[in-house]
This record gives C-alpha cells, sequence and structure tokens, in this order.
C-alpha cells in the first residue's frame, strides 16, 4: 500500500513554489506516512501480544529465564501465528512470486490472474447490461416506472448471498471456471452503472435539449451527441464502484464451488488448514488486485474525459 | 370518445380465444394473451401522469406481481428442473414447511451479527470521525486509507475473523465491524464539514463552545451523511455476515443454510432463506429512511416531496 504515497506526491507540484517542495511532500505524504507507520506498530506489537501465549505454553515455559528478545524473536517468526507479523506476510507473497514458475498453484500471481479474468468479464457483462438497461428505461416511461424502482430495491438485497445458487444452477448445466463467477461479477456490477447510467443520460437540462431542438437533431443525434458525452462523468465513479463490487462478487464465487485456483479458493483453503500466513497473502494479493483494477478504471477515466477528475 | 387501448384489447380476444375455442394452440394463445394484458396494464398505470401513491407504487407493484405469475406459469409449464430455478409456490411451500428453521437462522444472523456489528462498526466509524475531525493532520492520513479500503475486498477477512472469535455470531459481528466502519467514518467526515460559515461564525457570536457548537449545528448538519452511510452499511452488513458464515459457523444462520442446502440440492429453502435475507434488507433500508425523514425533517431534500 505504500507504493500509493508516489501519485500523490507527484501531484503535489502545483504547491511547490508556494512552501518548498519538501513541506509540500511533507504535507501530502506526511500524514498517510504517520498513519501507516502507527499502524504497522500497532501490528507488530499486536502481534506479539496475540502469538505470546502459544510460544510461551509451547517453547519458553520449558526455559526459565527467557527475556523479551527471546519472546519477541520466537512470536513474530511462528509457523502458524494467530496473527504473521507484516514481513512475513510480505516474505511469503514475495516467495510465492519469485521462486514459483507462473502456472504453479503455489504462485499468488496465478490466481490473482484466475480470479481478475473472472472479475473482468463479469464487469465487461455487467456494463453492458447496465448501459443497456439504463438506456431502455431513459426512453420508456413504462420502464422506468415500472423497473426502475426494483433495480433500486434490489441494491437492498444481499447480492452475494444467491453465489452458491448460481454456481450451482450453472454447475448443473455443464458450466464451471471462470463463466459462472463472471455472472456473480456482472450481477453486482451492473446495479451501480445502471443507476448512475439513468442519472447520467438524463443530466443535460432544458436549455441544451432546445439547443438541440433549434439544430432540428435527430433523436439518435441527441442520444450520442448530448446524452452519451454527459452521462460519462457519471459512469466513471460508477466504474470504479462496479468492479470493486464484480472483485468481491469473483472471490465470493470461489467459496462454495470447492475451486482449485483464485484467491477466494486460497482463502477457503488457508482457513480450512489453519494455514494463517496463506490468508494474509491472499488477503493482501487480493487488496493489491483491486487497487489495481479500480486504478485502470481511473486511469481510463483520465485519457477519456481528457480533463480526468476534478 | 376515448379510443380503446389496442393492446388491451387484443390480449381480451386472444384470452377469450384460448378458453372457448378449443385447438392444440390454445395454450400458446393463453400465453400470449396474458403477456399482453401485463404489458398493457403496466403501462396503463405508468402513463397515469399524477404522481399519486397509485403510480407510483402501483406500477412497480404490480410489474413484481406479473414477474411472480409468469415465473410461477412457465417453470410450471416447462417442467424446469427445480434445481434450476423452483417455482414460487415450491419457494413458499419450503418457507413454510421450514418456518421454525429460518426463524433461528435469522435470529443467529440478522439480530446477533447484524445488528450488533452495524451498530458498534456505525458506532465506532462515528466517534472516530468527530474526534480526528479536530486533527486536519490525521484526516488527511486517515482519509486516502478509507479510499484505498472502498477498493479492496474486505470480506477477504472473514476466514481470519473465524479463527480469531470462534464459529458464533462474534466473528461475524467482527467482520461486520470492519466492513461499515469506513464507510462510516468518511461520511460522518465530509457532513461535518457540511455546515457554512454563516452558521458557525453565528455559534461564535453566540459564545458557544466547541462541544455546544458540535452538538447543536454540525451533528444536525451532518445527520444526512451518517444516514447515507447508514443505509450502505445496511447492506454491506448483511453481505458481510451471510459471506462470513461460508467459513464456517455453528449449524445455524443463514449463509449457513444457503451454502449446506445447495450442496443438499435443496433448492426450495435455499430460495426461501434468499428470500427472507432480501427481505431483511429492504426493512432494514425501509426502517432507515423512515428514520432520517422523522430525524432530518428541516432538510431541503424532504422538505419540498
Amino acid at each position: 500500500m505504500a507504493t500509493d504515497a508516489l501519485p500523490a506526491a507527484s501531484r503535489a507540484t502545483p504547491l511547490a513554489d508556494e512552501r518548498g517542495l519538501v513541506a509540500s511532500l511533507w504535507f501530502r505524504v506526511g500524514p498517510i506516512a504517520t498513519v501507516l507507520a502507527l499502524l504497522l506498530v500497532v501490528w507488530y506489537a499486536g502481534a506479539i501480544w496475540l502469538n505470546a501465549p502459544q510460544v510461551i505454553e509451547r517453547v519458553l515455559s520449558s526455559q526459565p529465564g527467557w527475556t523479551f528478545t527471546d519472546l519477541a524473536r520466537l512470536t513474530l517468526s511462528m509457523d502458524r501465528p494467530v496473527l504473521p507479523a507484516p514481513h512475513q506476510i510480505a516474505l511469503d507473497l514475495y516467495d510465492s512470486m519469485v521462486n514459483w514458475p507462473l502456472d504453479s498453484p503455489r504462485n499468488l500471481l496465478f490466481h490473482a490472474a484466475v480470479t481478475s479474468s473472472a472479475t473482468l468479464l463479469g464487469f465487461a457483462m455487467g456494463t453492458v447490461l447496465g448501459a443497456v438497461l439504463a438506456v431502455l428505461i431513459v426512453h420508456s416511461r413504462t420502464l422506468d416506472r415500472s423497473l426502475f424502482p426494483w433495480i433500486i430495491a434490489s441494491q437492498t438485497v444481499p447480492v452475494l448471498a444467491i453465489a452458491p445458487i448460481i454456481i450451482v444452477i450453472l454447475g448443473s448445466m455443464g458450466m464451471t471456471g471462470t463463466f459462472p463467477k463472471a455472472i456473480i461479477s456482472m450481477y453486482l456490477c451492473f446495479f451501480p452503472v445502471a443507476v448512475a447510467m439513468v442519472k447520467g443520460l438524463r443530466s443535460p437540462g432544458v436549455l441544451e435539449l432546445e439547443l438541440l431542438y433549434t439544430y432540428a437533431a435527430s433523436k439518435s443525434a441527441t442520444f450520442w451527441k448530448l446524452r452519451v458525452p454527459a452521462s460519462l462523468p457519471f459512469l466513471f465513479p460508477a466504474l470504479r464502484v462496479g468492479i470493486a463490487a464484480g472483485l468481491v462478487g469473483a472471490i465470493v464465487g470461489e467459496l462454495p464451488t470447492g475451486a482449485q485456483a483464485g484467491l477466494g479458493a486460497r482463502l477457503l483453503t488457508g482457513s480450512y488448514y489453519g494455514n494463517t500466513v496463506q490468508i494474509w497473502s491472499a488477503l493482501v494479493m487480493s487488496a493489491l488486485l483491486g487497487l489495481a483494477l479500480t486504478g485502470c478504471v481511473a486511469l481510463a477515466e483520465r485519457l477519456l474525459t481528457r480533463k480526468g477528475r476534478r | 370518445m376515448k379510443r380503446p387501448p389496442l393492446l388491451a384489447t387484443l390480449a381480451l380476444l386472444l384470452l377469450a380465444a384460448a378458453l372457448f375455442v378449443d385447438w392444440r394452440g390454445s395454450f400458446w394463445c393463453f400465453l400470449a394473451g396474458l403477456a399482453l394484458l401485463a404489458v398493457s396494464s403496466v403501462r396503463y398505470l405508468a402513463a397515469q401522469d399524477a404522481d399519486g401513491p397509485l403510480a407510483r407504487y402501483g406500477t412497480p407493484l404490480l410489474f413484481g406481481v406479473w414477474l411472480l405469475v409468469f415465473w410461477e406459469l412457465l417453470t410450471k409449464v416447462f417442467e424446469v428442473p427445480r434445481v434450476l430455478l423452483p417455482a414460487p409456490s415450491v419457494i413458499w411451500q419450503s418457507f413454510a414447511a421450514g418456518y421454525g428453521v429460518l426463524a433461528g437462522d435469522f435470529v443467529q444472523t440478522v439480530l446477533h451479527s447484524v445488528l450488533i456489528g452495524l451498530a458498534a462498526g456505525s458506532g465506532l466509524g462515528f466517534v472516530v470521525g468527530v474526534l480526528i475531525d479536530r486533527s486536519p493532520f490525521l484526516q488527511r492520513g486517515l482519509l486516502p486509507l478509507a479510499a484505498l479500503a472502498s477498493a479492496v475486498p474486505l470480506v477477504g477477512i472473514a476466514p481470519i475473523m473465524v479463527m480469531w472469535f470462534g464459529f458464533d455470531w462474534h466473528s461475524k459481528a467482527a467482520v461486520v465491524v470492519v466492513m461499515t466502519f469506513f464507510p462510516m467514518l468518511v461520511n460522518t467526515l465530509a457532513g461535518l464539514q457540511e455546515s457554512g460559515h454563516m452558521e458557525r461564525d453565528l455559534m461564535r457570536s453566540y459564545g458557544a463552545s466547541y462541544w455546544r457548537t458540535l452538538w447543536s449545528l454540525r451533528i444536525p448538519v451532518a445527520m444526512p451523511f451518517v444516514f447515507n452511510a447508514l443505509k450502505i452499511n445496511s447492506t454491506l452488513a448483511l453481505i458481510g455476515a451471510i459471506v462470513a458464515e461460508f467459513f464456517g459457523s455453528p449449524t445455524e444462520g443463514l449463509g449457513f443454510r444457503i451454502s449446506t442446502e445447495a450442496a443438499r440440492l435443496n433448492m426450495g429453502l435455499v430460495w426461501a432463506a434468499i428470500g427472507v435475507a432480501a427481505l431483511t434488507g429492504s426493512v432494514l433500508y425501509a426502517l432507515l429512511a423512515f428514520i432520517e425523514r422523522r430525524a432530518t425533517f428541516w432538510h431541503p431534500s424532504i422538505r419540498t416531496t
């Protein structure tokens, strides 16, 4: 997560001439770095504190006269700690990425690729579905009044609860692998996209619509030249929400299937065998994947809307 | 004179043909007639200009009823395997038969994991938000991290929490606390910034203390944001509690029911459990919306409607 301090720092340059480079860097990065450092300290302290009972019971009780250094050394290097120390997780991540080939199930990048392919497929399908629904709703009063309230209401439903069903249903139809997981991702992606697109396609005001009317613009020209560009600022935040939700969907979709590959399967096997370091490194990997995916969407937003955010 | 609607007339004609003329295609005739009737009735309601309760609530309600009718009809007629999609009547039967079991699941998942986790997580987020509101340094440090947390699949901490706090509801509530903390923190901070300079200066000229200003001005102004976060959190809490049960739970709970019965292909009960979860989510949301209207009656978005 610390790498995210870099773009924040490069954005700080406009302030540089007012405060001096170092001061402006500190203004941006300092608070985040402080909080992260505090988090690390609390984490190490927590690791020692939580792992201490086991270490004392198993090892130290047999050798009297042990000191705090012994305790710290042993608690931070346990095989199956209650709370692994950050460096253990980092080492495990590094080990899995460097020491194993890319197609080995020991390599976390392999699992990340499996999960992200399901996420991206579902994200693409969900975005298309959401956009089509939004266009239909904007152009049909009947659908607006009958279907749109249900789309809103379905946001209050814990969609992920039906993940196991979708897996079972599609599995009984002979579909396994990426596609069922992508369906769950799609189901989570399309809500934010549909709602935001409806809002965005409706955002042009009376003034703009009447101007195009005086140009004798056709309905499709109004749609492509006014409504679609006007909806983009609404679309991209929804896409960022959507792809994050889609990743959660893909990970949860890997839980009930007994899937062999994917970050969700990694979490599940880790929890079966009590391998905490494996759970944590899968968790960190999925966090990094989430940041990478939303980062890609943010990048696309910057490129497509030219001026970017703000 | 008003023209009789074309679609409705055609629908009635087709229905009459299906009922009174006995031929091979009469079922398809019936189905087409019913479909046309559904479309025309929904269109009729949607075309009502009045923003009265009939058009606002009646249209989606009617749409839902027709959806149920066709779901029942099509699954029965085409004999869709129950594993794929049970008919609503089958789901209702399993609900009635498994009522006691589902009630136990409801108590375990909703009353324990969701409500306690939601209250603790949102409360913690609110308190931390109020406390770090005084420190711009901590805000600049915590807000980017909170924004990052929204891109991270936080539900993945479920196996760790199950390992730490055991199989019972405590571990699920812990997952819910972590998932609901950040949205509430971000929204509380945004809401506390919402009061204008004019109002703050007025409080200053009254000689109001920091805490008095906070209590009488800034927290009430922040309420719409807080309720927004609570609404987001109510859905997140249900998701968190249900998914956490996939990682291990006592032998009750909605998530446990869904995953075990899905493995046994007892889809009626699975859909019934999903129905309970969906209904719970909607009721929780509606309840929060109702309290919000009462608590923030002064807000323009509520005043005008």
